[in-house]
This record gives C-alpha cells, sequence and structure tokens, in this order.
C-alpha cells in the first residue's frame, strides 16, 4: 500500500506573531519556520503504518514556496521514501491545495491519504474534506486511531462530547488529532541520509491548477487587547472582587 | 438572497451553537432557512422554528443521518445548495467535518470560524491562535461559512416557521458508523456554560481534578483542562481548551495551574473576566488575567472552595 502525506511550512508554533502595522498581514520575515505539527503526527502515523507492514511506500507533498523543500526533507529524515514539491508564492488557499493535491492522488493511486486537521497558520481546517470531496473518497477526520485492515480504514474520531468510531471502505482520507501519536525526533544519520532521496519539483501549472486566491484579504488586524490585571493577594480578596467589582459572582 | 442554516444537534435537542448561526445569518440579510438533518429529530426541527427570524425549517429524517457523518450530510446540502446564497453551519466538530466537502463541492472557498459579519460577503475571521484577526471579502458566488459560536448573540425563540419535510440522497456512502462514546456529565456544556474552571499540568494527577470538581459544582460551572493536563491523561480529551480543542468565552474563566501558552489563549481569551492561579508568577497567563493570584493551588483550591462555601454557595 502506498501512502500521500501532505504536509505544510508554516511558522513555529512557539513563534507569537506579529500584525504588520500595514494590516497587509502578519509579519514573516526573519521568523523561525517549521513542520506543521499536525502534519508531523501524520507522517509519523505513515511512518508507523509501514514499520508495522501495512505500507510500503511514503510519499510527501509539499506545496509552497523553495523553502518547502526543507519540510519534505524533514519528513524524509523521519523515515518517508520520496518528496514531491509543487512551488507556490504566496497564500495558496485549502481549495487550490486540495486540487492540486487531487491531481497529484490520480497520478500516484495512493491508498490513503493522511493529513493534518489543520495548519496552525490559516486555522482552515478544510484541506482533507475538500480532497475527500473531489476524489469523492470517505474522510475520517480528527483522528485519534487509525486501523487498517485490507482496504477498509477504521478511524477513531474526536468529536464534541468524546470519541467516535467509523470504518471506511479505502481508498481513505485521515486528518490527524493531536492525540493520535508521538512524532519522532529525526537523527543525525537519517537526516544525512535523507539528503539523498529523491525530490520531484513540480509547478500548479504542471497540473492544471489556478491558485488565484477566492478569498480577498482586506485587512489583518491584532486582536482586541485585554486591560492589565491586578493581582490579589488572597483568596478571600479574590472572591470579594469577583463578587463586589467584577459581578461574576 | 437566502441563507441556509444547517443546526446542530444530537437527535434531541438543538444546540446552542445552531442560534449563535442564525444570528450570523441575519447579520448577512435575506431569508434563513434552517436544517435539521438526523433520525427522529422532529422535536429538533421544531424547536429550530421557534428561532428568531428563520423563515422556514427544512426536516430531512432519515437512518442514515443519525450520526451526521460528513459523506451523508455534505450530499444532502448539496442537494439544497441551488435555492441559496450562503450556507452557514456552527464550526462545532461536525460542522468542521462536512462543510468544506460541500465547499469543495460547489467549488468555492470555504470561510471557516468566523467571529463577526461585515456585510454579505465580507468576514472577521481568526489566524495564528486568535493572534491576528483577518477580514477576507468573498469572491465566490455562494459563501460557505463555519460561526463561531462564541462570538454571537444565540437567537431567541420568537419565531414560528413551517416545518417542511425534503429528502435525503440515500448513498451508499463508503462510510459507515461504528460506535460511540460520549463523557458523561451532569455540569453545563465547556462552551455553554457561565462559569468555567480549567486545570492544567500544575494539577499534577487526573485525582486532583475533583478540587476543580467541588468548585463547579457549587458555581455550576463547566470543567475544563490545557492540552498538557489532557496529554497527561488527567482528564478526556473533550475537556480541551483551545486552538486545537474547544473555544469558550464564559463570564468567568478560571484557570487553574495553567501556564497560558498561545495555543491555551486562543480558546479562551474572550472571556469576559479572566482568573488565573498558578505559583508562577511570571507565567504568562498573568498577562490576560484580571485578577491573578500567586499561590499553590492545592492550598488555594480548598480555600476558594471554603469561601465561596461562606458566601453562600
Amino acid at each position: 500500500m502506498k501512502i500521500l502525506v501532505p504536509v505544510k511550512r508554516v511558522v513555529d508554533y512557539n513563534v507569537k506573531v506579529r500584525v504588520k502595522p500595514d494590516q497587509s498581514g502578519v509579519d514573516l520575515a526573519n521568523v523561525k519556520m517549521s513542520m506543521n505539527p499536525f502534519c508531523e503526527i501524520a507522517v509519523e502515523e505513515a511512518i508507523r503504518l509501514k514499520e508495522a507492514g501495512k505500507a510500503d511506500e511514503i510519499v510527501v507533498v509539499s506545496i509552497g514556496p523553495s523553502q518547502a523543500q526543507e519540510t519534505i526533507r524533514t519528513a524524509l529524515a523521519m523515515g518517508a521514501d520520496r518528496g514531491i514539491l509543487v512551488t507556490a508564492e504566496g497564500r495558496v488557499e485549502p481549495l487550490a491545495v486540495a486540487k492540486i493535491l487531487a491531481k497529484i492522488v490520480e497520478e500516484e493511486s495512493p491508498d490513503l491519504v493522511v493529513l493534518g486537521k489543520q495548519a496552525i497558520d490559516d486555522d482552515a481546517n478544510q484541506t482533507g474534506q475538500m480532497l475527500g470531496a473531489l476524489l469523492d473518497w470517505p474522510q475520517g477526520t480528527f483522528a485519534s486511531k487509525v486501523e487498517l485492515d485490507g482496504g477498509n480504514v477504521t478511524v477513531t474520531r474526536e468529536i464534541d462530547g468524546g470519541l467516535q468510531t467509523i470504518k471506511l471502505d479505502g481508498p481513505a482520507i485521515v486528518t490527524t488529532d493531536l492525540r493520535l501519536n508521538e512524532p519522532r525526533y529525526a537523527s543525525l544519520p537519517n537526516i544525512m541520509k535523507a539528503k539523498r532521496k529523491p525530490i520531484d519539483t513540480k509547478t500548479p501549472e504542471d497540473y492544471g491548477v489556478d491558485i488565484s486566491p477566492r478569498l480577498e484579504v482586506v485587512k489583518v488586524t491584532e486582536p482586541p487587547k485585554r486591560e492589565a490585571g491586578i493581582k490579589v493577594e488572597s483568596v478571600a480578596q479574590l472572591v470579594d472582587k469577583l463578587k463586589n467589582e467584577a459581578g461574576v459572582l | 438572497m437566502a441563507v441556509l442554516v444547517i443546526a446542530e444537534h444530537d437527535n434531541k435537542s438543538l444546540n446552542d451553537a445552531t442560534r449563535a448561526a442564525v444570528t450570523a445569518a441575519s447579520k448577512m440579510g435575506g431569508d434563513i432557512h434552517v436544517l435539521v438533518a438526523g433520525k427522529g429529530a422532529s422535536g429538533v426541527a421544531e424547536a429550530a422554528g421557534k428561532l428568531d427570524g428563520v423563515a422556514k425549517v427544512l426536516h430531512a429524517d432519515a437512518d442514515h443521518l443519525e450520526h451526521k457523518m460528513a459523506e451523508a450530510l455534505a450530499a444532502l446540502v448539496l442537494s439544497l445548495a441551488d435555492g441559496y446564497d450562503a450556507i452557514l453551519s456552527p464550526a462545532t466538530t461536525t460542522g468542521k467535518n462536512f462543510m468544506p466537502r460541500v465547499a469543495a463541492k460547489l467549488d468555492v472557498m470555504q470561510i471557516s470560524d468566523i467571529t463577526s459579519v461585515e456585510s454579505a460577503d465580507t468576514f472577521v475571521r481568526p489566524i495564528y491562535a486568535g493572534n491576528a484577526m483577518m477580514t477576507v471579502k468573498s469572491t465566490d458566488a455562494k459563501k460557505v461559512i463555519t460561526v463561531r459560536g462564541t462570538t454571537f448573540e444565540k437567537a431567541g425563540d420568537g419565531g414560528s416557521a413551517s416545518v417542511e419535510s425534503v429528502d435525503a440522497p440515500a448513498g451508499p456512502f463508503k462510510s459507515a458508523f461504528v460506535s460511540e462514546e460520549l463523557a458523561k456529565s451532569d455540569r453545563p456544556e465547556l462552551t455553554a456554560a457561565k462559569i468555567v474552571i480549567s486545570g492544567g499540568r500544575g494539577m499534577a494527577s487526573g485525582d486532583n481534578f475533583h478540587l476543580l470538581d467541588k468548585i463547579a459544582d457549587k458555581l455550576n460551572a463547566a470543567v475544563g483542562a490545557s492540552r498538557a493536563a489532557v496529554d497527561a491523561g488527567f482528564v478526556p480529551n473533550d475537556y480541551q481548551v483551545g486552538q486545537t480543542g474547544k473555544v469558550v468565552a464564559p463570564e468567568l474563566y478560571i484557570a487553574v495551574g495553567i501556564s497560558g501558552a498561545i495555543q491555551h489563549l486562543a480558546g479562551m481569551k474572550d472571556s469576559k473576566v479572566i482568573v488565573a492561579i498558578n505559583k508562577d508568577e511570571e507565567a504568562p497567563i498573568f498577562s490576560v488575567a484580571d485578577y491573578g493570584l500567586v499561590a499553590d493551588l492545592f492550598k488555594a483550591l480548598p480555600e476558594l472552595d471554603a469561601e465561596l462555601a461562606k458566601a453562600g454557595y
């Protein structure tokens, strides 16, 4: 079985981003970038399925600037087999990404596509579902457990209120939630080895996909700031303030 | 202009998130129709008809709609999409699951988790874990939108819309429900509670959460948690408040033993009043807290419990 894993290069999750003064976006100059944490979980899951003898090849795809190649290398160092980089500058929306991925799925015919549930930059939570729709494949989103059984995929999903288990008739789409696994660190020898693994470079035009955004960004602003609070000395004072000053008790 | 709102429910009662979505729809102008899809959910359809501003309720009743599987719901919504300029759903796990399928099939970009409606084609939504707000104008003919429940008023019960049955496409859908494991709780739902008390890694163990439970029972509050507390196995994952968990905006949020990582703040910083109890006075949570108490939570929580008892709770 072949697994396709799309990965995204995003601002590192520990960075507190700053909005540009001209309100055109957030300042990404000289900010640390990393693989989106949910994508790391997707790569890890694919590797575990391969280690369990359920998959034989893992192909990693990233769509973005040429630096996204580093993100693909990271996945290769974790254990993926080869990469596809689709170079595209600027903001590429989930719909365009899903369309490119659908073309790659047609070319590569994977049995399973594993994506992160959302990217921590645009927080959209759409790409996996959109890809499922474009391919007419079933989807198991927000997965906290994935089991392969022949062509079927059993997915336990994190839903409001608890967990839900569903069975998908493969080929299928899975999007990962935080508790699916703990991604491994790439070892130095594996990072060296990853440099020799192949990465194909493509463009959206190669796939005949128009990536012009459908959503025009009018402005990006700072969220409303909270007024500075006070420190209280004791629990009694806290209860008193909540009751008599804030009026919430 | 007509707007379709897809109701969130458990086949028995209408979820409050639907009320927020109806309010968002009313800000776009035009007729509002609500779709109730489920099995045996006629009570929900009736409740939806009473919502302020709703002109009509569409009720689809079928066995295969019982568990709100994405494939079946998307097919149903698509069968109705022709008549609408916009389709809205609450940004619950159900809405997040099926709506992007609808958008992709209609070849439009979904606008996720909106917090404000500026006009019929312009919306505000948080990005980067709520550290920036993006105003976007959609150039698509049809708008597909999910609505953040905590930022819109809940529509009231002043309406009297008629309920009309609609057929649901029957599939087959290549996906099947196997089982569900729902956490049982007598407390108010996290996203709807007026008061939320959350514990973090500082709680040290799951057993210690009873300290929060006692206070929550006194205040009729919901209990939440940070990702650290969930990952450590202290509480189930549906307690999680944050960028990747639930977004809450209660009147009062009490963060206990939570450092205040940006991913957690994304889920609670719109609360009206925030209280932080933490022994580390440098913890980032104090930068958003209205009232901060630097103290050992194992001392402070029993004291709080006692003070509340004294105050008549």
